[in-house]
Parts: structure tokens; sequence; C-alpha cells
């Protein structure tokens, strides 16, 4: 295993489709307008990792970055 | 019904060209074509083993992109391709009847959506969740003691009718009018304009009566949210723009949610092992529930091309127009491997069912909430089913795809 992650969701990418929160709801939050937000800083807790990666690979917009720090 | 939903439309139908069968799909091909209609899928293969972006001379010349990549690089190019037409048919009328913000373009299409975005959140449907259930319920308390039904006739078709009549704050038995007009509008509206402008002419009659109601009394329902709401400068939006926006509600809402609850059915109907599953394990319905919208995605949308271009390597050349088929881009084995094989639990499922960039369905979690409780409670009530061999599946033509004729029988086979 590498250092903690963190994921970031890109507002220009994101359109709101919310596959990051019906799959990681602890880690994505979705605004008035259904647009997904990391909560927090985006930093991963540790158990998290498998959920912060499958959100990534299923979003359709390719909005969602993870980063090992 | 008012005047306006009497009155004859004003152009007179123009003549329609002959539709002759296809001969030459690559360079020639025909949405509207029977065996495109009954199983497009290794049409699709075709064309995309081909070219990642063909062309028809058909519908005054209209390109399909074939692949995953094709269809994301044309969705996500608002400059060379509008969305002013988003219906591929035998004619160019004058743009008019918009239905916003489906049909419109940046930077007019961020504040109509922004309009209907809230009432359809993840957290608005869970609140009409337990509607759904019910209205499925009493849907199959009505035809399970037959033993069997037509569960596109019964079932498939009911379930968004009801469920955007309920969150529109209408008459919920109105809902075979709704059915009718859809019909008329994507069906029948492909090569037949006269049909075409009268459901259009309908349905704005009994929207305006609806909205004249609600001018005198405000209702709790998502006409009068419309009603209410303010656009950047504070102003309501125009009885012209809610009008629209219900159009688009109606037609986008329903037929389309029905394609989606039929094809799982008719999957589930064909495919024992899938069915029994889902059946030994629920938990698997959010990924199923995804796997199923990719594989048998109803909806193809349409773009109008605007400048030329170049996409996937191929010219593209401004007066055509543009079939932006989802379902093919989502049976593309470059992006999904075992494309053409249903897998509940796939991981990585970024399909494009409810299309890519700025027009992305605004119902999607709608239809998704939808598609898991009708599924749900139709396992729940009837585990087992089959296709009837006694009677005929019959699919939508046109740009929704869906079984409109799905006899099933109940119980286990022998």
């Amino acid at each position: 295993m590498g250092g903690r992650l963190k994921i970031h969701v890109d507002q220009e990418k994101c359109q709101g489709h919310a596959r990051c929160k019906a799959l990681a709801p602890e880690l994505f939050e979705l605004d008035e307008f259904g647009n997904a937000h990391e909560i927090g800083d985006g930093s991963v807790p540790a158990g998290l990792e498998d959920k912060a990666w499958l959100a990534q690979s299923n979003c359709p917009e390719l909005a969602i970055e993870v980063v090992e720090e | 019904m008012s005047d306006s939903a009497r009155a004859t439309p004003d152009a007179a139908a123009p003549e329609m060209p002959d539709h002759p069968p296809v001969t030459d799909w690559i360079h020639d091909f025909d949405h509207t074509d029977p065996r495109w209609t009954e199983d497009p899928f290794p049409i699709w293969d075709q064309l995309r083993a081909a070219s990642p972006v063909v062309h028809t001379d058909r519908f005054l010349g209209c390109y399909l992109p074939t692949t995953y990549e094709s269809v994301r690089q044309i969705a996500n190019d608002t400059e060379h391709f509008s969305s002013r037409r988003v219906i591929v048919r035998d004619v160019r009328p004058e743009i008019t009847n918009t239905a916003p913000p489906i049909t419109s373009d940046p930077p007019d299409h961020k504040p109509a959506k922004q309009l209907l975005l809230p009432p359809f959140t993840p957290d608005a449907m869970k609140k009409l969740e337990p509607r759904v259930r019910a209205i499925c319920n009493e849907l199959i308390d009505e035809f399970i003691g037959d033993g069997k039904c037509d569960a596109a006739a019964r079932y498939t078709k009911h379930v968004p009718v009801r469920a955007i009549a309920h969150m529109l704050g209408i008459p919920e038995k109105d809902g075979d009018l709704f059915i009718k007009w859809i019909h008329e509008i994507l069906e029948l509206g492909i090569k037949d304009e006269a049909s075409l402008m009268r459901a259009v002419h309908e349905m704005a009659g009994y929207f305006a009566i609806h909205i004249n109601q609600r001018k005198q009394q405000r209702t709790d329902d998502l006409i009068s949210t419309l009603m209410d709401a303010r656009d950047k400068n504070g102003e309501p939006f125009s009885d012209m723009h809610v009008l629209g926006s219900l159009r688009l509600l109606l037609i986008a809402g329903i037929d389309t949610t029905w394609s989606a609850i039929g094809s799982s059915l008719w999957h589930l109907a064909k495919t024992p092992a899938d069915r029994e599953r889902l059946l030994a394990e629920p938990e698997l319905m959010p990924s199923a529930v995804e796997e199923l919208l990719r594989a048998y995605s109803p909806v193809t949308m349409a773009r109008e091309v605007m400048k030329d271009t170049v996409i996937s390597g191929c010219p593209v050349k401004a007066g055509n127009m543009v079939l932006l088929s989802f379902p093919a881009a989502n049976r593309d084995p470059a992006m999904f491997p075992d494309a053409d094989k249903v897998v509940l639990d796939r991981k990585e499922n970024r399909h494009a069912a409810f299309g890519l960039g700025i027009h992305r369905c605004v119902g999607s979690n709608l239809a998704r909430m939808e598609m898991t409780v009708a599924i749900e409670e139709w396992l729940k009530r009837i585990p087992d089913f089959r296709l009837d061999p006694a009677g005929q599946v019959k699919w939508s033509e046109g740009t929704v795809r869906g079984p409109r004729q799905l006899p099933l029988l109940f119980g286990k086979a022998g």
C-alpha cells in the first residue's frame, strides 16, 4: 500500500451523474443541483481506499481525481 | 380542451420520402428500418468495425458516431454541435416549441437546467420512492392472478407515467393521454408532421389549464415549483418556458423509463441465471441497474452540425444531423470488456446511458429509482417468470428503444 489517498471532484467536469455518491457516500456529497463534491478536504479515511478507486472508475465524466499523498 | 388544444397545425404536412429497405448499412443506414428496431446490436458492430463515424444521405443527411470515444467527443463539443433539434426526422421544420434545457445550447442552457435540477436530486427521489413502490404493487395486483401478462402494457408503461403525474401534481388517470402524445411525437412524428403538431398543440393546451389553475392557487407540486422559480435576475420564467420544460419532463420522463424497465424485465425473463442471482443477492441491485442501463440503454439523442469539424479522424460537415447513439457507445468493446455480455456486478462502468457532458439527463436519479423499485417489487411478487412462447415481443421504433409488447408467463417452467 502507498500513502493515504486524497480525492477531488473537478467542478468543471462534474455533471451530476451522482455515481460517486451512490458508490461511496462516505466520501462524496451532493449540492442542491446534484453535483458532487468531496467531503471535507478529500482525505480518504483508512479502509475506504477501494471505494475511492471504485467511484473514480465509474465517473462518466472523468471528473474525479485520486492522488496518493 | 382549450382552443389552443384544438387548433389545427399551422403548416400542411410536407410530403414524406419513402424509406426503402437498407442494403448497405455502412453508407445508407436508417434507424427506422425494421431490422434496426428488432436487433440493432449486430448492425452497430458492423458500423463500428467500418468507421468511428458513419453517414447516411437519409433524413437530409445524418452521421452516426459508433464508438464511445466519438460519442463522447460530440457530446462535449457544443461549439460544433447544437441541441436545437434533438430528433432526427425526414424534415427540418422551423425551430418552434422548444423544450429547454434539452434543446438549449450555452449560454442559455445552464440557467434553464438549474431550474430543473433541485427537484430531481437523489434525496428528492427518496421522498417519492414510497409512492412509486405503492404504484408498482397496485399494478401487479391487477394481473398477478392471471398467471401471465403483457408487462409492457400492464406494468412498465404505467410506472413512470404515474410517477411523473404524481410529481407534477396532475391526475394519475391522465396517463393514457400522455402515452398517446408521446407515441404521436416520438414514433409517428418521425415521418408524420401532422401527428406531431397535433400532439404538441394538445399538450400545450392541457398544461396551459394546469398553469392557469396554479395562478389562482399554488399547489405543492413540480408545476408550482417551476412557476415560483426565479432566474439569476430574480425574474420568473415565462409561461412559455415553464410549458416547454413541462413538455420536456413528460416526453423525456416516460417512454425512456418505460423502455429501461421493460428491457430489464425482458433480460431477466430470458436469463434465469441473472434472475436467480438477483433473488439470492439483492445487494447487487445498484450495480445490476447500472449494467442493465449500459447494455440496454434506451435513449439515442441528436445534434445538428453547425460548423465543419473532425471527429475521431472523420470529417463532419455542417448542415447534417447526428444521431448521438449512447446505446452504441455503451456496447463499444474498446470501452467495456465483454460489451455484449450483461455482467450484473460489473465493477468499472462509465456508461453513457444518461448522456455525457452538459446535457446529462436531468431525470437520471428518478429513472434509477423507478427502475430499482419496479424490478425489486416485481421480483418480490413474481420471482419466477419467462417469455410467453405463444406471444411476441415488439420493440419501439425510433430513438427510444424498449419493448412495447412483452408477454410474460409467471411461475416455473414445466
